[in-house]
């Protein structure tokens, strides 16, 4: 009777087929998600290098805007306003983020630790709007003036709850035989944590503050009433400052042709900004790692 | 069953500076009748009872571990060996919810002493695990070096000199002398584990507790770590954790055999000197055990 199922008449065939044609709708179900998914992100590059390398020219990055309605003109004062206030919000977030990740993974395996945890969650979901308008009546009503710092510290509060999580998570992920290893060598525990337990978690923490930085160079809402924007080039964090998004969406909603090709271009510099950071801070992290490892 | 000693001629005369209590080496290991001497007691531990949570997992445990011998701890698994030398450096506490009582005397004082550092304890009794922990974003040297640079030993040449004795020591100098920038992990399984030993005696500990230091390397790296044991035994005193009995028979001067009771708490059954256990054990269960009818 074996031979007969294998070589002969199959009496399974029927239900074979049927098995094989299930595979393979579901194999072209699954495709055309994975095609659907991708399709924004295709159109939105392509929109962008369709619309935003006509708009790129050297006068855009080394002069200033023009008075409206004037042709020509850069947006000089948003790249470096937004390179000042990206920055500096960077440096003062992921230092404190870090430490409380640090925290949060190494003291907070308790009460305090899950209340500080769902805290710093709600932080991460407060609108960013929201922390725009706390900044400016923390810092904007007392100075009787929109500045700089108060965008850096809008930005730099923004950030912080992606890397805080972000290194909690790696820290977590660091096996506990090398916390053991440096423990049983009579190591005190902050120096575990500084020059074991940190290092080996530092290209996940790296990911984590790209991440952030992506999130908060393409923010404006909370850079409207705190850095306010600038038609000059500013570098002085006590006065307005300009930056890419704030303009971008001046630009977008004016009437000029001139300003919606701006528009676009800008967006493709923004795009074009963290895409390269994001892949410098991996590629020296990973370096970084690879060197040692 | 007799052990002999390899003793690896390398530079074991190098100056290890001011480590109290290891005494000198007794004369004649080796040597038949070596250990009719009971040496000085390194390491008592009294009546030492240890608890994850709620589960008590070793129950009043005592022994006295021999200078300059090495002592092997066997017994089948979930008899609470591995927890109670754990005991032994306070690493257990750092399981959560773990507790110890007894006491464990390193000359005379109780390193469970509440005026008594948990750092200098595991600085003075070393740890080598069963998987082989190099860090990993290290050097080989800066391995060696991290147990002294927590110890704050920063000058560079006292460093390289205790390295590069301590690398000796563990019987991996001439394989990495050359190549001693290279990540401590790119090594192989066996290598790192002499690795991690030589991380350990660079602090020049009075103890050096090994928990199945073997069981994740091959038998011939296997070979290397007991030998390397026979050798390390003159200058600390040594204790071992194995599921191994050939290699407990193989190198330890002691054993221990621990067994868990139906109420699932590890005691100590029997502790002798491992040719007398191994040949004449007093304990029926301890002969059960070691002629594998269980376990």
């Amino acid at each position: 009777m074996a031979s007969t199922t294998w070589a002969g008449a199959d009496p399974l065939a029927s239900h074979r087929a049927r098995r094989q044609l299930i595979d393979k709708i579901m194999t072209a179900i699954m495709i055309t998600a994975a095609i659907i998914g991708v399709i924004p992100l295709v159109l939105i590059l392509f929109y962008l290098l369709k619309e935003g390398i006509p708009g790129l020219s050297l006068d855009l990055f080394t002069s200033d805007p023009r008075r409206p309605g004037l042709s020509g003109g850069g947006v000089r004062n948003s790249i470096i306003g937004s390179t000042i206030m990206v920055g500096l919000g960077t440096v003062i977030g992921v230092p404190i983020a870090v430490a409380c990740g640090i925290f949060m993974s190494e003291y907070g395996q308790n009460r305090a630790g899950t209340m500080f945890r769902f805290l710093v969650d709600v932080l991460a979901g407060i609108p960013s709007i929201t922390m725009g308008l706390f900044v400016y009546s923390l810092l904007v009503l007392p100075m009787q003036r929109f500045t700089a710092i108060a965008g850096v510290l809008a930005l730099a509060i923004l950030i912080m709850p992606i890397v805080a999580r972000t290194t909690e998570e790696m820290l977590q992920l660091v096996p506990r035989a090398l916390r053991e290893a440096a423990l049983a060598l009579g190591a005190p525990p902050w120096r575990t944590i500084l020059t074991v337990i940190l290092p080996a978690a530092v290209p996940g923490i790296a990911t984590g503050v790209v991440l952030g930085l992506a999130r908060i160079s393409g923010e404006a809402a909370p850079l409207l009433f705190t850095a306010l924007g600038n038609q000059f080039t500013s570098t002085d964090v006590l006065h307005a400052m300009d930056a890419l998004p704030l303009r971008i969406f001046v630009y977008a909603i004016g009437p000029y042709d001139d300003w919606h090709q701006k528009a676009w271009a800008m967006s493709l510099i923004l795009v074009t900004f963290i895409f390269a950071i994001s892949a410098g801070i991996r590629w020296v992290s990973r370096r970084g790692a690879a060197i040692r490892h | 069953m007799a052990i002999e000693s390899t003793k690896q001629e390398q530079a074991t005369t190098t100056e290890f500076s001011g480590v109290p209590v290891a005494a000198p080496t007794p004369a004649g290991r080796g040597s038949v009748g070596r250990n009719d001497d009971l040496s000085q007691v390194a390491l008592k531990a009294d009546r030492v009872s240890a608890w994850y949570g709620a589960k008590h997992a070793v129950g009043e445990v005592s022994m006295d571990i021999y200078t300059n011998k090495i002592t092997a701890l066997i017994g089948p698994s979930g008899c609470g060996k591995s927890t109670y030398i754990r005991c032994f450096n306070r690493m257990h506490e750092f399981t959560p919810g773990a507790r110890v009582e007894g006491g464990i005397y390193l000359e005379g004082v109780d390193i469970y002493d509440p005026a008594v550092d948990p750092t200098r304890v595991r600085q003075r009794i070393g740890m080598v695990f069963q998987k082989p922990n190099p860090f990993p974003t290290m050097s080989i040297v800066e391995n060696v070096a991290s147990g002294l640079r927590f110890k704050g030993i920063t000058n560079r040449s006292e460093v390289a000199d205790r390295v590069e004795a301590s690398l000796k020591s563990a019987a991996l100098w001439d394989e990495v002398k050359s190549d001693l920038k290279k990540p401590g992990i790119a090594l192989s399984g066996g290598q790192q584990q002499r690795l991690c030993i030589a991380r350990a005696i660079a602090v020049e500990p009075e103890v050096v507790l090994m928990d199945e230091p073997c069981s994740a390397l091959d038998p011939i790296a296997t070979v290397k770590i007991e030998d390397l044991m026979t050798s390390l035994a003159e200058r600390f005193t040594i204790v071992i954790v194995t599921h191994n009995l050939q290699q407990a028979a193989r190198v330890s001067d002691w054993t221990g055999f621990m067994l868990a009771g139906d109420d699932g708490i590890g005691r100590l059954v029997e502790y002798a000197k491992t040719d007398e256990l191994f040949t004449n054990p007093k304990d029926p269960r301890t002969e059960a055990y070691i002629t594998g009818r269980f376990g």
